[in-house]
Formats: C-alpha cells, sequence, structure tokens
C-alpha cells in the first residue's frame, strides 16, 4: 500500500512530469548551521577588535586621539544619564525620517511620473542629473538662508539627497519594463490605466526599493552634514563640540549610536523588500 | 463558412536608420470559422510579424486585418494571442496570472477564482497554484499560459511557435493537450511553426509562407484525427504530405 505522502508525489509526477517534492529530514544542524557560523563569526570579530582597540589604545597609539573603547561606553553613560543622549539622538532621528519620509515619497511619484512621459524625461534628463551631481553640502548654506537653522534646513537637506536617488532608480524600474508584459495586458483588453496598475507599477517596484536602500545612509549624511554646519542640537552637533573639545570618546559615542540608527533603518528597508519581492527566486535577493 | 478573421494585401515595413526592412509584403488570408490552420515557415518569414498584426498589437504599414469584416485597429478580447516569448506577471502567482484577464474585464473575485482553478486544472497544472513564474519549468509556464489566455475566454487564438522551446517529448504531450482543449470548443486557431510534422499533426489547414510573408501554398489536411504521432510517421500519406511541405520550404530559399 502506498502512503499518502507518496500518492500525492505520484499525483504531482503524472499531472506534469516534472519536478516533484520530497520532504527532507535534515537536522538542526543542517538546517541553522550556516547562521550559526556567520552569527559567530560577527560576534568573534567584534570582540577581537574591541580587545584590540582596548588593549593598544594608550600604548600604540595615543589615547588623545583614538580614545578606548571603555571610555567611549563611559560616555554613551555619561550622556544617557544627563539625558543628552537621547533628547539629541531623537532630534537627527526626526531629521532623517522626515527627510527620508519626504524624500522617497517625492522621489518616487516623480520618477514614476516623468519615466511615464519619455518625450519629456529625455527633455529635462541632463538637468537632472546636472541637480543629482551636485554635491548635497554646498546646498547647506543656501538652505540656510532660505529656512534658517532649525529642523526644516536638515529635513530638506536630507531628503534633497534621498530624493535623488529614489527618483532615478524608480524611473530606471518604469523605463525598464518588459515591453512583452505591457502587451499581454493591452491583449487582454487592458487599457492604459490597468498597464499603470497592474504591470508598471508592480516592475518599477524592484528599483523603488533599490533606491530606498541605497537612500537610507545618505538620508543620514543630509541630517548630520546640516546640523555640522549649523546647528545647536542633534548627534551631528555632538560630534562637532566634542571635536572641538578634544574628546574623541565623544566622537566615537556619538558615530556609535549613528550606525545604531543606520542599521535600523537599514534593517526596517530590507524587511518591506522582503515582502515585495517574493516572487523573485533566492538567489537574486540581495 | 465565412472567414473569422481574414487579412488582405497585408504589408509590413519596418524602419531602420534610412532603410525600410520588409517583413511582410501582400498577403492575403482568411481564416475559417472553427478551423485549425498551422502556418508553416521558416525563421524570418514574417510568421510572427503577421500574428502581431492579427492580434491588433501592431499597425500594418498597408492593407487590412478585419475581424467578422470589422476593421482591427487595436486588440480585441475576441482574439487571444500566445507570444513566443512567456509574459507571465512574474509577481503574480499562477492562479492570480490565470485571474488577469477576468479580473480586467470586471468579473467578481469569487468567480474569478473557480474559473482560474478550473482552468488551471484543465492544463494540469493542480498544486502549482500558489507558485511564481519562475519557479516553475518551461513546460509549466506555457501550460499556465494557455490557461491564462483561455481565461480570456476567445473566439480565435493565435498561437506562435507555443511549444517551440520545449523538448520533444515535452512538446508531444503539450500538442496532445492543446488538440483535447480545442475539440468542440468551436475555437477558431491559428498555429505558427517552423516544424513541419507539429503542422500536420495539429492543422485542418496548412498556409506555408515563403520570404515576406508569400504563400508557397495553401493546403487542406485531410489526415483523419485523433492524430497519433507515431502511427502518422509510418503513414504513406502522411509521408508524402511532409514531403510535399519540405520541397514547399526549400523552395522558400
Amino acid at each position: 500500500m502506498k502512503t499518502v505522502d507518496e500518492q500525492k508525489t505520484v499525483n504531482a509526477e503524472r499531472t506534469t512530469g516534472q519536478s516533484v517534492t520530497v520532504p527532507l529530514n535534515r537536522g538542526w544542524w543542517e538546517k541553522h548551521g550556516r547562521t550559526v557560523v556567520v552569527w559567530g563569526g560577527r560576534l568573534v570579530l567584534s570582540v577581537v577588535l574591541l580587545v584590540a582597540w582596548q588593549l593598544c589604545a594608550g600604548r600604540v597609539f595615543d589615547l588623545t586621539f583614538t580614545s578606548r573603547p571603555l571610555d567611549v561606553a563611559r560616555r554613551l553613560g555619561d550622556w544617557q544619564r544627563d539625558g543628552l543622549l537621547w533628547s539629541n539622538t531623537w532630534v537627527t532621528l526626526k531629521e532623517v525620517l522626515l527627510g527620508f519620509a519626504l524624500g522617497a515619497s517625492t522621489g518616487a511619484v516623480t520618477g514614476f511620473v516623468l519615466a511615464s512621459l519619455p518625450t519629456f524625461y529625455r527633455v529635462v534628463d541632463p538637468f537632472i542629473v546636472a541637480l543629482y551631481s551636485l554635491p548635497k553640502v554646498a546646498l547647506a548654506p543656501l538652505f540656510i538662508v532660505w529656512f534658517g537653522i532649525g529642523l526644516q534646513m536638515k529635513v530638506l537637506l536630507a531628503a534633497v539627497t534621498v530624493f535623488f536617488l529614489v527618483f532615478l532608480n524608480t524611473a530606471v524600474g518604469v523605463r525598464e519594463v518588459d515591453r512583452g508584459l505591457i502587451d499581454a495586458v493591452r491583449l487582454m483588453g487592458g487599457r492604459r490605466r490597468d498597464v499603470v496598475l497592474k504591470v508598471v507599477l508592480p516592475a518599477s517596484m524592484t528599483g523603488l526599493l533599490t533606491g530606498l536602500k541605497v537612500a537610507v545612509p545618505y538620508s543620514l549624511i543630509g541630517a548630520v552634514i546640516g546640523e555640522l554646519v549649523a546647528s545647536n542640537r542633534g548627534l551631528g552637533y555632538l560630534i562637532s563640540d566634542a571635536a572641538a573639545n578634544f574628546d574623541t570618546a565623544g566622537v566615537f559615542a556619538t558615530l556609535v549610536v549613528l550606525s545604531v540608527i543606520a542599521t535600523v533603518l537599514n534593517l526596517f528597508v530590507s524587511l518591506i523588500d522582503r515582502r515585495a519581492n517574493r516572487w523573485k527566486p533566492l538567489e537574486g535577493r540581495k | 463558412m465565412g472567414a473569422v478573421l481574414e487579412v488582405t494585401r497585408l504589408t509590413k515595413q519596418f524602419v531602420k536608420g534610412d532603410m525600410g526592412i520588409l517583413a511582410l509584403r501582400d498577403l492575403s488570408l482568411g481564416i475559417e470559422e472553427g478551423c485549425f490552420v498551422t502556418v508553416l515557415g521558416r525563421s524570418g518569414c514574417g510568421k510572427s510579424t503577421l500574428l502581431n498584426m492579427m492580434s491588433g498589437l501592431m499597425p500594418p504599414t498597408s492593407g487590412a486585418v478585419t475581424y467578422r469584416d470589422a476593421p482591427v485597429t487595436g486588440p480585441r478580447t475576441e482574439v487571444g494571442y500566445l507570444t513566443q516569448s512567456d509574459t507571465l506577471m512574474p509577481w503574480r502567482d499562477v492562479v492570480r496570472n490565470v485571474e488577469m484577464p477576468m479580473e480586467i474585464k470586471g468579473v467578481d473575485a469569487k468567480e474569478r477564482r473557480e474559473r482560474a482553478t478550473d482552468l488551471v486544472e484543465r492544463v494540469g497544472l493542480t498544486g502549482f497554484e500558489r507558485h511564481y513564474p519562475r519557479e516553475l519549468s518551461g513546460g509549466m509556464r506555457r501550460r499556465a499560459s494557455l490557461a491564462r489566455m483561455l481565461a480570456g475566454d476567445p473566439e480565435v487564438l493565435l498561437l506562435d511557435e507555443p511549444f517551440g522551446a520545449l523538448d520533444a517529448q515535452l512538446r508531444f504531450v503539450l500538442q496532445a493537450e492543446l488538440l483535447r482543449l480545442w475539440q468542440g470548443s468551436g475555437q477558431t486557431v491559428v498555429f505558427v511553426t517552423h516544424d513541419i510534422e507539429e503542422a500536420l499533426l495539429l492543422g485542418d489547414r496548412i498556409v506555408v509562407l515563403g520570404r515576406i510573408g508569400k504563400v508557397l501554398l495553401d493546403k487542406e489536411i485531410d489526415l483523419p484525427r485523433p492524430r497519433d504521432a507515431d502511427e502518422l510517421r509510418v503513414d504513406p500519406h502522411f509521408v508524402s504530405l511532409h514531403k510535399e511541405m519540405t520541397a514547399a520550404l526549400r523552395e522558400a530559399q
């Protein structure tokens, strides 16, 4: 007698003459071994680097320039107690998030609309590339004149940086839509609206998400540069203030906070990415 | 019976730089209702161009395509077209791909799902409803494309070398299934291929096209159905037809 599983397998074979799925009995290590090795390696690497830094500082390097991991941790603790840490982090975080949201949404919409108008896109293309190539730092003084040194100016500086990255990647996604897919929808009796909603929009998601991924660090750059240039609050301000006092521990402490923010934002974007790109083969996912 | 789909003095010229490339010249052809017509020709004879214009995707340079005496100016849902390459939406799973033509027609969700599931079963893809196109083999993607085309409930099916990229065994299986789906459906089929055996096995009528769409031969195939590939190969009538087609194709050069 065949078991139920076997029966199913036989059915699948008969109906398709192709792939047949077979249940595997893999052990815990076979399933998770690679993950464990990777995370273990990461842990070992960070411990080795931190210990080496701790031991070398003061002996090989001058303490004034490199500080020490323990000093950095102590500084973070102090700031936490003073309330300096969270208040400044919140200021920067707000700028980054608002800037990212503003830049990403306008970039995605503009990219989508402009790329759907090929002739117009060709007209404005050189101007966009010129603006994109402009170092955004150079805009900071102008933005100060326009918006003052408050939150607005940093949000806009971050948004401008993010905008171009998301815009260009979305536009590429829209322009590279497979002609065959559009024809397929037309053959089904689809109108322009159907083509846009059912083909162009989902097809451009890949480009949009690439843009979002690339833009995460740039939103941080925008906000922090804004703070470095002119401000009295935020992580950028903490860095410049600490550096001015030769307080390297303070500089490093701020850098730690910034990299934590960047990691969390990246994680968030890759979550969206995985959700939106389920249809892609595993090896195609980055 | 009158022609469902008719092309008259159809010419297509592509522009490349200052040169015009002629793909098709003065082709006239009528497709009768309920008939399985195979169009046989070597690569580059304008077969795909012909189907592109019949489907309404591509406007002709001159000449006309008519569907039931109405001029074809754009794609219409009565005419289904299975292109050579796969055009399943990669971000939709099999069922959602098959549902698509009904979605555009405005069929409600429940009925859509029922009919799609039924079609998926008819093309033998049960168990793969939730798979994405990239997770399917070439043959399974063809089946899904076929199901999607049938979901639009077309009266005329245009098939452009639908099984060209598949291995010989799988091609046999799918040819048989296509015939099974077509028989008794009353649908009209225009099947383009470069394979003589395939053309003879499937068609009620074979049109052999030469360069730039010159009709070299237009012949009713009176082989009795159901046709079995293995038996046909030794059938003297089949062999003589095969020779005739081979000679016609050779003439094309």
